[in-house]
């Protein structure tokens, strides 16, 4: 079904209808907000890397940017004295792997002294449904350690989502993370500041760490996390420009292509498609606890095909899924809410009409609720050599999961 | 009895001259639900016909309430509209709000909650993004199908629409006194604490199936709730077992919820908290029945 202009059952994997931004990205939003970043530019290439360099015209660091933590101990965050420097280091940096993500961009910042880091972040905090601001003294860390060894080091001060912060509620959070006085009003600014960011560009994790002092006593955001709400995008044209569909599984980008919601997942032969968030996360765990009888196989990807199971749905969904090299076999879970079984049934005949020789891989079907004996009769009238129907989630998980073993 | 709703509730919906409004009111009509209203301000006055009933439209939800006595609003404005809808119905004080709509901004609901809050939580919000409440014979206020399953004594309470309609599929012949959809969202209104609570004082529950899945810490937190506070037998299945890890950056959300928020993690809270908790819905049905069976 949809309400509104998106079709029910788009909630991405666990829910979350979120983009995380790179570095880079979120520090343009800090500046188009008012919050104080070193200037940079962020290039592609080693040349570029020079030019923004010599641009500059400071000693600057070249920094990887990968949306994943620990770029420094992995080598792709440097120091670089000139343009040349700059250069050499954007060459090493440029092409690493960190953590399964390649780098394919660098920012050229200004270095800057450091004389004191600070943490700072706003997110939201689901358990007590409001706002939360962290901040402590004591940045650059790891927060996650700090929270651990130190919490009383970790200011935490709610955020009412209507009242929001102003300047007062901004000294407050100040004051409990002991912010020298030298500083306290430029953080509390700053603070304000990145709030503003916060709430306009709907963001549901703002974090700076480190928030520097520098020795000049000026605050300035040295590194920025910003987490978007794409539920919000609606209100926000520019942010589709921040999505960078390089770094995307090319099955996935495929998918998105075409308004699906997909996951790959690493190492799984067989093909998962079903209705609604919740059942096809069920779905997934039902079949691997089936292949652990059948040399372990695994589900291979994560796809709700929402409420609209039309033909065309169904067979951009098997055309995602057959391929998927890694897939040996389909496994198709709908229950009928809202969707009618008739029109799943159809809809599968329908792709595999479409699909035609394409289609190689075997498919199981489990239909249930809504026009189930319909959708039964459809398939059953078909009679495809590819389709076996099993009337039970956990038999149908079982079939698939041997049929995959077989196939692999 | 059962919680939240009954065959007293008189339900208005908002957006009801809308494509979904329209045609989850026909269903909702049509399994018996007393649907008195709807809203929409630009079509205040007329007057739209389903099932042959005829329904005139208000301007305000308050409005609403003064001509029908209603006492149940269900949303189905586009998420763009959502927020100022929720908030008219909480100004309106009416007692209960099922938001179905799905992708509402979370700064939206964040905000009508607080609004919710600061107006004394004299109305009850479940969703956003739910498959509604369902009592069984009495009245429907969403988009569950009715026909799944009918009246009976089990309390079900759910993160998960699809999920909730295969529990109620599974456990059919026993059947549910209400069924609740609260809604995969980062903010939602009505919680499983707040469901469980009331199923535990419901005398028509005899038995609670709770359903959780990955994310957040609501399934702990229900775990100490139910150690706490539940003395009827509680059965719990948790979806999200072979989930990646999210690919978020950073980990500030996880400092605040102190869980991992992993499957895992919730299986062994709700089981320390003495709930049985199956593997596979099915599993978690069987378990079910034989409470029942032993009641």
């Amino acid at each position: 079904m949809r309400v509104g202009n998106r079709p029910v059952g788009t909630a991405k994997w666990g829910r979350e209808n979120r983009v995380d931004l790179y570095e880079y990205q979120a520090k343009d939003l800090f500046a188009a907000h008012g919050v104080p970043v070193l200037p940079g530019k962020t290039v592609e290439t080693p040349e570029d890397a020079a030019a923004a360099a010599a641009e500059l015209g400071t000693a600057v660091v070249v920094k990887a940017q990968v949306k994943t933590g620990g770029r420094g101990k992995a080598g792709g965050v440097k120091l670089a004295n000139d343009a040349d420097e700059a250069r050499a280091k954007a060459q090493d940096i440029l092409g690493l792997d960190i953590k399964g993500h390649i780098v394919h961009r660098v920012l050229v910042t200004e270095a800057s002294d450091i004389a004191e880091e600070y943490y700072f972040s706003f997110l939201l905090d689901r358990s007590n449904r409001t706002f939360l601001a962290m901040a402590s003294a004591e940045g650059g860390m790891e927060i996650e350690q700090l929270a651990v060894e130190r919490p009383e080091a970790l200011a935490r001060v709610p955020v009412d989502a209507i009242a929001g912060v102003d300047r007062a509620k901004a000294d407050e959070i100040v004051a409990q993370a002991k912010i020298p006085a030298a500083v306290a009003d430029q953080a509390a600014e700053v603070i304000v500041k990145l709030w503003e960011t916060f709430v306009a560009e709907d963001a549901t994790l703002v974090e700076v760490n480190p928030l520097v002092r520098d020795p000049q006593d000026k605050i300035v955001a040295l590194d920025g996390k910003v987490t978007l709400d794409e539920n919000a995008d609606f209100r926000h044209p520019d942010h589709a420009a921040l999505i960078d569909e390089r770094t995307e599984n090319p099955l996935e980008a495929k998918a998105k292509a075409k308004g699906l919601n997909y996951v790959k997942l690493d190492d799984g032969q067989v093909g998962i498609i079903g209705n609604g968030a919740g059942l096809v996360m069920s779905t997934l765990d039902v079949v691997a606890y089936a292949g652990e009888k059948h040399g372990g196989v695994k589900p291979a990807n994560f796809l709700d095909i929402g409420g609209g199971a039309s033909a065309q749905v169904m067979a951009d969904g098997l055309d995602v899924i057959l391929g998927d090299d890694d897939v040996k076999a389909v496994f198709v879970n709908v229950f009928g809410g809202i969707t009618a079984c008739d029109a799943v049934a159809t809809g599968i005949v329908e792709a595999l009409k479409i699909l035609g020789d394409t289609a190689t891989k075997p498919l199981v079907v489990r239909l249930d609720g809504n026009n189930v004996i319909e959708g039964r009769r459809i398939l059953d009238e078909a009679n495809h050599p590819l389709v076996t129907q099993v009337d039970t989630m956990d038999n149908a998980a079982d079939k698939a999961a041997e049929l995959a073993a077989a196939g692999a | 009895m059962s919680i939240f709703l009954n065959e007293q509730s008189k339900v208005i919906v908002q957006g009801i001259t809308g494509g979904e409004g329209t045609k989850h009111s026909t269903k909702m009509l049509a399994a018996g639900t007393n649907i008195v209203g709807g809203v929409n301000a630009r079509k205040a006055g007329t007057t739209v016909t389903i099932n042959e009933k005829d329904l005139k439209v208000f301007g305000t939800v308050e409005e609403a309430i003064k001509e029908t006595g209603a006492d149940v609003s269900v949303v189905f404005v586009p998420p763009k509209f959502a927020k100022d809808a929720v908030i008219e119905a909480i100004d309106a004080e009416i007692p209960l709000v099922v938001v179905i709509t799905e992708g509402i901004p979370v700064h939206d609901s964040a905000f009508f909650w607080a609004h919710a809050c600061a107006k004394g939580n004299k109305t009850r919000i479940i969703g956003p993004n739910c498959p509604g409440i369902i009592s069984p014979g009495k009245s429907n206020a969403g988009i569950i199908p009715a026909d799944i399953a009918g009246a009976g004594k089990i309390g079900l309470v759910s993160k998960s629409g699809t999920l909730t309609y295969q529990m109620m599929y599974e456990l059919r012949e026993i059947g549910f006194s209400t069924a609740i959809g609260i809604g995969g969202d980062p903010v939602i209104g009505t919680t499983h604490i707040d469901a469980l609570e009331a199923f535990e004082a419901d005398p028509e529950t005899a038995a609670i199936v709770m359903i959780g899945e990955i994310g957040g810490d609501a399934e702990e937190r229900a775990a100490d709730f139910i150690k706490a506070n539940v003395t009827k037998p509680v059965v719990g299945y948790v979806a999200g077992f072979t989930a990646p890890e999210g690919k978020t950056m950073g980990h500030a959300g996880a400092i605040v919820s102190g869980s991992a928020g992993t499957a895992q993690a919730k299986k062994e809270a709700l089981e320390a908290a003495g709930v049985k908790v199956g593997k596979t819905p099915s599993e978690t049905a069987a378990l079910m029945r034989e409470i029942i069976a032993a009641l």
